[in-house]
C-alpha cells in the first residue's frame, strides 16, 4: 500500500476545514496563558510569602505534569466538584493554564534583566509601586522577550492535537476518523503533518526575524 | 649587479638563504576593509622580529594568517619554502587541504592575547594534551617535557591547579609553555601582555626574554611594549595602514626613525 | 481518602511502563541529539542541510502527530512497531531534535579562542571537538538536558493514546470501571507524575547552578 493521491485530494478539504477551530483554540489558549502568566509572575513576587510560595508550587507542579492528564482532570474530574466545562472550554483552559507557567518564566526573565538602577531611579523619583511597574519596569522588561512570547503561540498551536483525546475535532481527530473508516491512515496523518509544517514554518521564520530586530533595538540597552 | 648576485646566492645555497617564513605580496580584506595591502616580509631561521604599529595597522592579522587562523585574500605565505595556504601540484598552486595545513602547522606555535587556556584541564594537562595527541608522545615523555618547561616558566608548583586559579601573568606563562613544548620553529606572540594588569607584565616578558636567549626558535612578536621590542628583537617592523612603513635594526628604528609616521607613533608612546 | 489509597497500587504497573518508556526514549534522544547537533555544525554543507531538515521537521509538527504517523501510517510501508517501540521512537526523535538544538547551541557557545588555541596546537578537527570543545560544551548542555527530560516525561503520557498501558492509560481504565473514582484517579495520576518528575526537577536546578564551571569565558 503506497501513497494514493486521489484519496489525499479527496480528504484534504475535510481535514483542513478544522483550521478555524484550531486557530480559535490556539488564540483562546494563548490569551489565557498571556494574562494568567502575568498574574502568576506578580503573585510569585508578592511580599505576602504564603502566596508567593503557593504560586511557586503551583507553577512547578503544573509545569512538570502532563498536559494530557491535566486535560482529563479538567474535563472529567472537575464536574465532580460542580465545575462543568464543554470540551472546547476545557481544552482552551487546560492549554492556557499549562503554558501560563512557561510564560510567567519568560516574564520573570525579562523583569530580572532590567538593571537594578532602574528600580532605584524609580524610587528616587518617588513613583508609586504601580507607576514603577507599568511606566518603568514592564516597558523595558517585555520588549526583549517578545520573540520568546511569540514563540509560545507556535508551541500552543502544535499542542492542539492533544485535544482529540476529549473528542475535539481538530486536524488529528478528523484524520483519525477518516483513517478508521477507510482503513487508510498514511494519507490523512501525513496531511496533518504537512498542515502543521505549512502553518508553523512561516510563522517560525517570522518570529526569527522579529527576534533579530528586537536584538538590534534593545541590544545596547543594558549599558 | 646587486640583483644578479642576490639571485645567484639564493640559487646556489637554498638551505642557508631560504627564509623560514616568507610573505609575498600578501593581501587581506575583511569585507570591504583592506587590512593588508601587498605585504612582503621575510623572517630568517631563529630571527626575532617585533611588529609594532597603531591598532588596525594589520600586525595581528599577519601572524594570524601564518597560524592559519585567517586566510589571506591574495599572495603567498611560505614556510620553509613551502606555500602554506597552497599545495604545489606540478607547477600549479591549488588551495591547501587540512592534511597539508596540519603538516606545516607543526612548525608554528602561538601565544594569544587572552591566553586561551583550556579551562577544563589542569595546568599539566593543558601542556601535555597536544604532545600526547598530536605529537604522539607517551604520557611519561609528555609529562617530563611539560614539567621541565613549567619549571622553567616558574610554575612547577602549579601542575594540578586549574587555569581559573591562576593570575593573568601565570596563565600567560602556562600558555607559553604549552606552545613551546611542541618545539615549533617559529613562535608567534599576539600582544601577549595587553590583557594583563600592569604589575604582571614584567614576569611574562622575562619568560619570553629568557626563551629568546636560550632557543634558536624564530619569534614574531606583535607588541606595544617598546622597551621590550628594542631589547629582544633583531629587527623591528613598523606597520601603518596595512603596509610596512619602516623596518630595521631596533636601534635605528627607535633612535633615528626616518618616516614621520613612525616618529609620531613613537613620540606618542614615549609621552604616555 | 480510601479511594485515593486504593488507587495507588493499581497505578503502579503503569508507572513502571512510563518509567521504562522515559528511560528508553531518553537514551535514544541523547544519541540523536549528539548526532544531529554535531551534524548542524559539520563543515560539510550537505550534512548541515540534512540535519537541519530533520530538526525542522520534528520541531515544526506535533509530537502526537508524529506518534500517530509512526504507529498508524508507517505500517503502509510494511513497518509495524509495537506501541512501546512506536512511543520510544517518536519520543526519542522528537525530543532528540529539541535536544540537538541544545547541543548545537552549547558547541557554538564555547568561545572561539578555544578553537584557535587547538588549531595553534595543531590538533585535528576531531581532536579539537573531542578534547577541547565537547568537554566544555557538555557542561553548558546539562541544564538544557535536565529541562528536556522533564518535557520528555510529560510527553510519555501520549503513548496512552496508542493503547500502551502506561500510567495515564492505567488511570483511564480504573476511571472507566468505576466512575465514582474519577476525581481521585486524576488527582493521583498528577501526583504520581509529579513524584517521578521530582528528581528530574531537582537535578535540573542543580545543573543550572553548576553550569558555568570549567567553561572558558568569552
Amino acid at each position: 500500500m503506497t501513497w494514493n493521491w486521489e484519496f489525499a485530494f479527496e480528504i484534504f478539504p475535510e481535514i483542513a476545514s478544522a483550521i478555524w477551530l484550531v486557530i480559535g483554540i490556539t488564540i483562546g489558549a494563548y490569551i489565557v496563558s498571556l494574562v494568567l502568566g502575568l498574574v502568576l509572575t506578580f503573585a510569585r513576587r508578592s511580599s505576602f510569602k504564603p502566596l508567593a510560595y503557593l504560586t511557586y508550587g503551583f507553577i512547578e507542579f503544573v509545569r512538570s505534569t502532563p498536559p494530557l492528564v491535566q486535560l482529563f482532570f479538567v474535563y472529567f474530574a472537575l464536574p465532580a466538584i460542580g465545575i462543568s466545562l464543554n470540551k472546547y472550554a476545557a481544552g482552551i483552559l487546560t492549554l492556557g493554564i499549562h503554558y501560563s507557567t512557561y510564560l510567567s518564566e519568560v516574564y520573570r526573565s525579562g523583569i530580572d534583566s532590567v538593571p537594578k538602577g532602574q528600580w532605584e531611579a524609580a524610587r528616587a523619583m518617588n513613583f508609586s509601586k504601580i507607576q514603577t511597574w507599568f511606566r518603568v519596569i514592564l516597558p523595558q522588561a517585555i520588549p526583549p522577550v517578545i520573540p520568546m512570547i511569540g514563540n509560545y503561540l507556535l508551541v500552543l498551536f502544535k499542542e492542539t492535537p492533544l485535544l482529540m483525546a476529549i473528542g475535539v475535532g481538530e486536524f488529528l481527530q478528523e484524520a483519525q476518523l477518516i483513517g478508521a473508516s477507510n482503513f487508510r491512515y498514511l494519507e490523512p496523518i501525513t496531511i496533518v503533518g504537512l498542515l502543521f509544517l505549512l502553518l508553523s514554518y512561516p510563522s517560525a521564520v517570522l518570529i526569527n526575524k522579529l527576534e533579530q530586530r528586537s536584538k538590534l533595538g534593545f541590544g545596547t540597552r543594558k549599558n | 649587479m646587486g640583483m644578479t648576485e642576490k639571485q645567484l646566492k639564493s640559487s646556489n645555497k637554498p638551505d642557508k638563504e631560504m627564509p623560514l617564513v616568507q610573505y609575498e605580496n600578501v593581501t587581506k580584506k575583511f569585507g570591504d576593509v583592506e587590512v593588508l595591502k601587498g605585504l612582503d616580509l621575510e623572517i630568517k631561521q631563529g630571527e626575532k622580529v617585533a611588529l609594532i604599529g597603531p591598532s588596525g595597522s594589520g600586525k595581528t592579522t599577519i601572524i594570524r594568517m601564518l597560524m592559519t587562523l585567517e586566510k589571506p585574500s591574495g599572495g603567498v605565505i611560505s614556510l620553509n619554502g613551502e606555500p602554506l595556504w597552497h599545495k604545489k601540484i606540478g607547477d600549479k598552486l591549488v588551495p591547501a587541504d587540512e592534511k597539508h595545513l596540519r603538516k606545516l602547522r607543526s612548525d608554528i606555535g602561538m601565544v594569544f592575547q587572552h591566553f586561551n587556556l583550556f579551562p577544563h584541564m589542569t595546568i599539566l594537562r593543558n601542556v601535555t594534551e597536544a604532545p600526547i595527541h598530536v605529537l604522539g608522545l607517551s604520557k611519561e615523555e609528555a609529562n617530563e617535557r611539560a614539567v621541565d618547561m613549567l619549571n622553567k616558566v616558574g610554575l612547577g608548583d602549579k601542575l594540578d591547579a586549574y587555569p581559573e586559579q591562576l593570575s593573568g601573568g601565570q596563565k600567560q606563562r602556562v600558555a607559553i609553555a604549552r606552545a613551546v613544548v611542541m618545539h615549533p620553529k617559529v613562535m608567534l606572540f599576539d600582544e601577549v601582555t595587553s590583557a594583563l594588569d600592569p604589575e604582571l607584565v614584567g614576569e611574562v616578558l622575562q619568560v619570553i626574554r629568557d626563551l629568546a636567549k636560550e632557543t634558536d626558535m624564530a619569534m614574531i612578536l606583535v607588541t606595544h611594549e617598546m622597551d621590550f621590542a628594542r631589547d629582544i628583537a633583531d629587527r623591528v617592523v613598523f606597520l601603518h595602514n596595512g603596509q610596512i612603513e619602516e623596518e630595521g635594526h631596533p636601534e635605528d628604528i627607535f633612535e633615528t626613525p626616518e618616516s614621520e609616521r613612525l616618529q609620531g607613533f613613537l613620540s606618542r608612546f614615549l609621552n604616555t | 481518602m480510601e479511594a485515593y489509597i486504593n488507587i495507588l497500587p493499581r497505578l503502579l504497573p503503569g508507572a513502571v511502563i512510563t518509567v521504562q518508556v522515559l528511560l528508553a526514549s531518553a537514551a535514544l534522544a541523547f544519541v540523536v541529539a549528539f548526532v544531529a547537533g554535531l551534524g548542524r555544525v559539520s563543515k560539510y554543507s550537505i550534512v548541515r542541510k540534512i540535519t537541519a531538515v530533520y530538526v525542522e521537521l520534528f520541531r515544526g509538527t506535533s509530537l502526537l502527530v508524529q506518534l500517530f504517523w509512526i504507529y498508524f501510517a508507517l505500517p503502509a510501508f510494511g513497518i509495524q512497531f509495537s506501541p512501546f517501540l512506536a512511543g520510544v521512537v517518536a519520543l526519542g526523535l522528537n525530543y532528540g531534535a529539541y535536544a540537538s538544538e541544545v547541543v548545537r547551541g552549547a558547541i557554538l557557545a564555547v568561545p572561539s579562542g578555544q578553537t584557535e588555541a587547538s588549531i595553534a596546537l595543531n590538533m585535528s578537527n576531531w581532536q579539537r571537538m573531542r578534547l577541547i570543545i565537547l568537554p566544555q560544551a557538555f557542561r553548558i548542555m546539562l541544564p538544557g538536558f535536565g529541562n528536556i527530560s522533564i518535557e520528555l516525561l510529560k510527553g510519555t503520557s501520549l503513548v496512552s493514546l496508542i493503547t500502551l498501558t502506561d500510567l495515564t492509560y492505567k488511570g483511564l481504565i480504573i476511571q472507566n470501571t468505576n466512575l465514582s473514582y474519577t476525581m481521585p484517579v486524576f488527582v493521583m495520576l498528577l501526583v504520581v507524575y509529579f513524584i517521578i518528575a521530582l528528581p528530574l526537577i531537582i537535578l535540573a536546578k542543580k545543573l543550572e547552578k553548576n553550569a558555568s564551571r570549567g567553561v572558558a569565558k568569552a
